[in-house]
């Protein structure tokens, strides 16, 4: 196989990952701003996007691995990557499509498991850091910030009772956007590099950059803009199912959310260990609606999410294993896979707009999805 | 297999204290801010209310020095 075409693939498949990132990862800094009306959703996501483009240049320092130690990154090669990518690519579509906040960084993982398994067996696989690093992280990290969101709400409300109710909702909805901004920033400089990594160890192996290169400008600019364009167009149906359909939120139960949020996230990176921002951003609503009112949260809507978490490092592996297998016969099969993921994601667009979810219908919910959240 | 429980535990804290902070420091601001609003009997007694307005300002000032170097680990 021609090395230039895979490598060229494979930089133009980062970046589509790198936008699925940005737009599917959008409600996790906007989605209770929007639903508390602190933002108007399009400056919300306006917001979210510079911020993650800001985020994305200010980490630049890109992870020494991409799989973060699940597989022998010597078995890596170009044709493994282009297929953990299509891997990850098609799940974001997919629980996009479904309105489902999932992993993206859980996506690329299981797309390049999948991928290295076909091309280099099971032996190249880490399981045991399968479980440490990303199954007990994925567990745990929704648990920790639901249970301090879940207290700050709480307090929020104890310390607020009978105060001025408009001045108090005011006063939070402005924190929000401060807060809501941190989150934006904090995700833009985690994610960021991700896609920073993967091109610039692509470009290492194909020999167009020394071994211990960092990413070019061109690498840099290119996934900061791009995350950004992703995160500004907004993953509408997302910021639906985490503003409106978890629960009723107020301003200050998303100010306690995105606070949570934000100490997490930061305070695992400054630790070294990255959590899903996701996941994190996930149990804080979840944390918030319960510590106004337990009985106020549609668990039905965590039961779907924990299932689609669950799916994800398995599903993204098999369509990444299928990818890297078809992709590994030669230029021909690349350029399969490629023309068969655009269809798949042509499909699901299309699937999409049978229901249309866009800025301007984003916090109305109909009452059947509500009723079916519950179930 | 190694798993960090000590710092998922760390995390653990770290998340929990700085919420509830951040979260409680605003709340408190807010309360100090909107003491001036507040007149069940009457006007408002000024000393209260300049008295909560002072704690409330200075409550969202920590709160905002807080989330400061929150800023300040991201950009660093």
């Amino acid at each position: 196989m021609d090395f230039s075409v895979i490598v060229l693939m494979v930089v133009v498949t980062a970046l589509v990952f790198d936008f699925t990132n940005g737009f599917h990862d959008t409600a996790n800094a906007m989605a209770t701003s929007i639903a508390t009306g602190a933002l108007r959703p399009k400056v919300a996501v306006v917001i979210a996007g510079v911020l993650n483009v800001v985020g994305a240049f200010l980490s630049i320092e890109v992870a020494k691995t991409i799989s973060s130690g699940l597989v022998d990154e010597a078995k890596i090669t170009p044709v493994v990557i282009f297929g953990g990518l299509i891997g990850a690519i098609l799940w974001n579509l997919l629980t996009w499509l479904l309105g489902l906040p999932s992993s993206s960084s859980h996506a690329l993982f299981g797309g390049l498991i999948g991928a290295t398994w076909v091309a280099a067996g099971s032996s190249a696989i880490e399981f045991g850091s399968v479980i440490s690093k990303v199954l007990l992280p994925a567990v745990f990290s929704p648990i920790i910030a639901g249970v301090a969101a879940l207290a700050a709400t709480y307090f929020a409300y104890r310390i607020t009772v009978g105060a001025v109710k408009e001045t108090i909702a005011r006063g939070f909805r402005l924190t929000q956007v401060v807060s809501a901004s941190m989150v934006a920033l904090a995700h833009g400089s985690n994610d960021g590099q991700k896609t920073m990594g993967v091109i610039t160890l692509t470009l290492i192996t194909a020999g167009s950059l020394p071994a211990s290169a960092g990413p070019p400008f061109w690498v840099i600019l290119s996934c900061g803009l791009t995350i950004g364009l992703g995160t500004s167009l907004g993953g509408w149906r997302i910021i639906q199912t985490l503003g409106r359909r978890v629960s009723d939120i107020q301003s200050p139960q998303g100010f306690a959310a995105e606070t949570s949020s934000a100490a997490a996230i930061l305070t695992s990176a400054h630790l070294g260990f990255a959590l899903s921002t996701t996941h994190v951003c996930t149990g804080s609503i979840f944390g918030a609606g319960a510590g106004r009112r337990l009985a106020s949260v549609r668990w039905g809507v965590a039961g779907q999410m924990a299932l689609a978490w669950l799916l994800t490092l398995p599903s993204a592996a098999i369509v990444g294993a299928l990818s890297a297998w078809v992709a590994g016969s030669g230029t021909l099969g690349t350029v399969l896979v490629a023309l068969v993921a655009l269809a798949a994601a042509a499909g699901i667009y299309a699937l999409s707009r049978r229901r249309p979810i866009t800025a301007e219908n984003v916090n109305d919910v109909p009452a059947a999805r509500l009723a079916t959240a519950s179930v | 297999m190694s798993i960090a429980w000590s710092s998922l535990l760390i995390v653990f804290i770290v998340t929990f204290g700085v919420a509830v902070a951040v979260v409680v420091l605003v709340s408190l601001g807010l309360v100090g801010l909107s003491a001036r609003t507040v007149s069940p009997d009457g006007p408002p007694a000024r000393a209260g209310a300049k008295a909560g307005m002072v704690i409330g300002g200075l409550c969202l000032l920590v709160a905002a020095a807080i989330i400061a170097f929150g800023v300040y680990i991201i950009v660093v």
